[in-house]
């Protein structure tokens, strides 16, 4: 096994490979997106079927804010780890902390519509098809947010403590593709219970 | 070498384990994240639950031995193949090939572990504390209900039989949550398995110069990764109903009665490859070295591997033709399932090839894989005879579907695992297992093998259904069925020898050196057994046969390639 002259000269040969973090997490966005997408035609295929109400016409209305404050999240996300990258601790944790609040309120927009639904509008998982499929589908997605909250929390308490510095760039990069794919499930997730199935 | 480390721990408790040489050596397996070590608990634990599964089997095939049989109650019966079924395919099928993997995946790229050594030790412990759940059903299913011991609902539990009105009790819940840890501690190695192959190969090994079996463990992965999620998805929903109240199977409140189905088999389906491609992938590095040939076709033979992987993703309804689909489902779904069979015959042509012209060597692992050519083809034929739609009509939930999945299962899988065992054996243990008694087991489990699933065909042919727990005299089913019950009695015997030769092996093997098959793959050029570190220093790579290009410096493999 003498020297190989595979790699072009002058590169390293692992830096010819893909980084594993960025593999990782990219193998469980699709593990995760099968879950979800199977979530997804089940609410499908019960689109009209329940036999008794509430009905999603008449209790559901558009979560815009909830929806303008959850994507650009992702936009700030993005923001935060350039200036991580640059060497602003600063700006990193300004950002990293609006990225936070963003999603936070998502969950707060969550609450108050599923408070609504159940003490208003009288609807459970129990009520009917509807309240079945509606509350897993919009509940996982909202466990998720939760998941990549608490993540987002953690770095943002170990940049209070002074933990963060540039070494860290391709962690938090790893942790943003989750908050993309979030985001991006939540788009999927508006189109169809919001819009196709109202 | 361990207790060198332990001494480095200042704790009192690392102190008290020392002096009991046991529990020291039981503490260093139970916090171990080494790729060798895991894989191996994989493999011992998957045989553990094979011999607890197979004596199960036993069970059924001593009631069905003779007809109006009486040995267990048809509620005793539901629930054996139940638990056996699921946990030949989760408990046994699954764990030894991500074992095989875990152990070989790093060695073969010249790695030094898994890309997430920690990641794996968790799939591992999910895994096992798993498939504890389903045993422990034995003892704590019965809830508060006094409604029975262990699921009894199949391995596939139909909803909305499953649903909590027609299965009381906590026995289906259990194998709700015992199936659902399994898959997310395998959907773990899946990942990781994909970051290794793509990111940890040592110096020079291209995707193009990776053997074999790496390139077959990353299908094997994707496959995980897409067919696992289905499953898990619909026993969520099915937890949601009996937990919550929900009604994703409920029929009285406007839920389907097949969704469930569609569901599982999306599943279901691409499960069957997740647990026999592996098979091809031991095949594809033994035959090779065994016929002192290369492979035949390698880049075909992963692109067949690929092709077989995406394409079964869309045959899962041939396990419905006889829930009433429309003609064109029926239609689509028999053209599919035929369309797998192109690429498997490929393969199967590019083993031949491999052997034509080799210089064969009749060694153990050879004889296994020589069975499952033979025995994976006729399982091929009569899957392609029952994705006939109008075949399946009459033999569904008959014995001939189950000979046909039994003709996969064991006479491709489980004669795979073999070949593996007795081939990588030496490696992970530096002893070799006898030979004498390797022949003896080879050639009882083959017997055995034939008399139990040729002789279900021909049952399931004159109509015995399946999961049937008795029968009466006089409908020309009593000697097909004394025959198969002698064939697993064989099987058995054969399996216990396996389990002998493995202890006598442990206790006063030959010793196996490093290469004791010269063989060409990169885990052979390290000591038997590897040190924790795997290579002293990191190996670089040239061919695709990178011990033959150290051997034979005068030929190497790289002027070819």
């Amino acid at each position: 096994m003498a020297a190989a002259p595979t790699t072009a000269p002058g590169i390293p040969w692992s830096e010819t490979l893909p980084r594993r973090g960025h593999l990782g997490i990219l193998a469980l966005i699709l593990t995760e997106s099968v879950f979800f997408s199977i979530f997804v035609v089940a609410y499908i295929f019960y689109l009209g079927k329940s036999l008794t109400g509430p009905f999603p016409r008449d209790v559901l209305s558009l979560p815009i804010i909830n929806t303008i404050c959850l994507l650009s999240s992702s936009i700030t996300i993005v923001v935060a780890i350039r200036a991580l990258r640059s060497g602003s601790i600063r700006n990193f944790a300004i950002w990293w902390a609006v990225t936070f609040a963003l999603g936070f309120e998502f969950m707060i927009g969550t609450a108050l519509e599923w408070h609504r639904l159940i003490y208003h509008e009288g609807l459970t998982i129990r009520t009917n098809l509807f309240g079945t499929t509606y509350y897993s589908l919009v509940g996982l997605h909202a466990l998720h947010v939760t998941v990549g909250l608490l993540l987002i929390l953690l770095v943002l308490i170990l940049t209070m403590c002074g933990y963060m510095n540039d070494r860290h760039v391709e962690r938090t990069d790893v942790l943003s593709w989750y908050w993309h794919f979030v985001d991006a499930v939540w788009v999927v997730v508006f189109i169809t219970v919001y819009l196709i199935g109202r | 070498m361990a207790g060198s480390i332990d001494h480095e721990i200042p704790l009192s408790a690392t102190d008290d384990l020392q002096s009991l040489p046991v529990l020291g050596k039981l503490h260093e397996w139970v916090v171990t994240v080494d790729h060798k070590r895991l894989g191996i608990m994989y493999i011992a634990g998957g045989l553990v639950f094979f011999l607890v599964a197979g004596l199960q089997a036993a069970t059924i095939r001593l009631q069905l031995a003779f007809p109006d049989g009486n040995i267990v109650s048809p509620q005793v019966f539901n629930r054996l193949m139940t638990v056996h079924g699921t946990a030949m395919v989760f408990l046994v099928g699954m764990p030894i090939l991500t074992g095989f993997f875990n152990y070989l995946v790093p060695l073969m790229v010249g790695a030094r572990d898994l890309a997430f050594p920690r990641l794996n030790a968790f799939g591992f412990w999910l895994w096992l504390f798993g498939s504890l759940l389903l045993y422990f059903s034995y003892i704590a299913g019965d809830g508060l209900y006094g409604a029975g011991s262990a699921p009894d609902v199949g391995w596939f539990a139909y909803a909305p039989l499953t649903e909590l009105p027609f299965s009381r009790g906590n026995s289906t819940d259990y194998w709700i949550l015992s199936i659902l840890l399994t898959s997310v501690g395998t959907t773990a190695t899946a990942i990781n398995l994909i970051a290794t192959a793509f990111c940890m190969r040592c110096e020079g090994m291209t995707l193009n110069k990776m053997p074999v079996l790496v390139w077959l463990a990353i299908v094997v992965a994707f496959m995980m990764i897409v067919a696992l999620p289905p499953l898990s998805a619909a026993q969520a929903m099915l937890l949601a109903d009996r937990f919550l109240g929900a009604h994703f199977f409920d029929t009285q409140a406007g839920g389907s009665a097949i969704l469930w189905q569609h569901f599982f088999w999306i599943f279901g389906h691409p499960e069957v490859y997740i647990l026999v491609i592996p098979a091809f992938a031991f095949a594809s590095e033994i035959i090779p070295v065994f016929s002192r040939k290369v492979i035949f076709g390698y880049s075909v033979m992963v692109a067949a591997s690929a092709a077989i992987a995406f394409v079964s993703l869309s045959v899962w309804a041939h396990h419905m033709f006889s829930v009433g689909m429309t003609p064109a489902g029926n239609a689509f779904f028999a053209a599919s399932s035929m369309v797998v069979g192109v690429p498997t015959g490929i393969k199967i042509f590019n083993w031949l090839g491999t052997m034509w012209g080799g210089k064969l060597r009749f060694r153990v692992p050879m004889l296994f894989c020589l069975a499952f050519l033979f025995q994976f083809l006729i399982a091929g034929l009569t899957g392609i005879m029952l994705a006939v739609a109008p075949f399946d009509w009459q033999v569904t939930d008959t014995y001939f579907v189950v000979a046909h999945f039994h003709y996969v299962l064991v006479g491709a899988i489980i004669f795979m695992d073999f070949a593996a065992i007795y081939y990588w054996f030496p490696k992970a243990t530096g002893r070799m297992l006898s030979e004498t008694l390797g022949k003896w087991h080879f050639w009882l489990f083959l017997i055995g093998f034939h008399l139990t699933f040729d002789t279900m065909h021909f049952a399931g042919l004159r109509g015995m259904p399946r999961r049937i727990y008795t029968y009466q005299p006089g409908r020309g089913l009593e000697t097909l069925n004394f025959v198969e019950s002698i064939g697993a009695l064989m099987q058995g015997v054969a399996v216990l020898i396996l389990v002998i030769n493995v202890i006598r092996s442990l206790r006063s093997g030959e010793a196996a050196g490093n290469d004791p098959w010269d063989a060409w793959t990169l885990e052979w050029s390290t000591s038997s057994p590897p040190p924790e570190y795997n290579f002293a220093e990191p190996p670089v790579v040239r061919s695709r046969r990178p011990l033959w290009d150290l051997k034979h410096p005068e030929d190497p493999d790289w002027k070819y390639e």
